[in-house]
């Protein structure tokens, strides 16, 4: 993992919340979608915030595809999961909706459940059984090694 | 409008998106490294190798299926609802589905990632 792949899973993380906020701002014009008014749908797409969203989430979508080319799935989507943390701060300031205790104690969940994920391998060859700190068949086989 | 509508949207979002991940992460696997293509090919290759991904454009179809069923539930519900629930149950699913089709190796630290990620995005909801 270099520099750059990082700041790509930063740039996943932060096209993803904001492109959710500004759809989420665009469809609360809309109101709600109805058997009546569901064609009316595709006229959406012309709300400067749904525009928006849609243009933030092209972006978000290229620096997704990049992440897969070079990393598990199981690795991208954790990883990348501060922006939930990014898209309830920001629907605190932008939307004005409120943020509870609980959850603050989401977002330190999702803070470490993405630390965990970050602290490993990016990519794990299916193949080819790796050496995992985390695992205590693998350490106590390589603490023998190291006795011998 | 609340209930079963809500439910039966976040259900068909999990399922669309889950499917549009798994197809997305196998075509990305097949084409390579992104950046080293376009270091050595350019954009345009990195591009056309992209959209003429077969895996890629059946991924693209759900993830337009999931986008929509997204649209629809938000008109009905709270973004601070419909975001963190179909999105902490897209989580496990698609932690159970790249083991069983993309047959990555799921670790204990990558099974706790997916947990804590869960449980953390349902409590955003609240």
């Amino acid at each position: 993992m270099t520099f750059r792949k990082y700041l790509i899973l930063a740039a996943v993380a932060v096209f993803a919340s904001c492109g959710d906020i500004c759809l989420a701002r665009g469809m609360k014009d809309f109101g709600a979608v109805t058997a009546a008014n569901w064609q009316q749908l595709f006229g959406v797409v012309l709300n400067p915030w749904v525009l928006t969203g849609i243009g933030l989430l092209f972006l978000f979508f290229g620096s997704y595809l990049t992440a897969l080319s070079w990393a598990d799935l199981t690795y991208v989507l954790p990883a990348t999961a501060l922006s939930y943390v990014l898209m309830a701060l920001l629907a605190k300031l932008f939307l004005h909706e409120h943020v509870t205790l609980s959850r603050w104690l989401g977002i330190a969940l999702v803070t470490v459940g993405v630390g965990f994920v970050a602290s490993g391998p990016a990519v794990t060859p299916a193949t080819l059984p790796q050496w995992d700190p985390c695992d205590s068949e693998t350490r106590l086989s390589n603490s023998a090694r190291g006795d011998a | 409008m609340t209930g079963a509508a809500t439910y039966g949207g976040i259900a068909a979002i999990v399922i669309t998106a889950t499917t549009g991940d798994l197809l997305q992460a196998r075509a990305m696997k097949e084409i390579g490294d992104l950046g080293a293509i376009r270091k050595s090919q350019g954009i345009l290759e990195v591009t056309r190798r992209v959209l003429t991904s077969p895996w890629f454009m059946c991924g693209l179809f759900f993830m337009a299926l999931a986008f929509f069923s997204l649209l629809v539930t938000l008109s009905w519900e709270d973004v601070s609802i419909v975001g963190p629930a179909s999105a902490s149950l897209t989580f496990i699913a698609n932690a159970v589905a790249a083991r069983l089709f993309l047959k990555e190796r799921v670790d204990h630290r990558r099974w706790l990632a997916a947990l804590f990620v869960a449980g953390g995005v349902a409590l955003l909801a609240h």
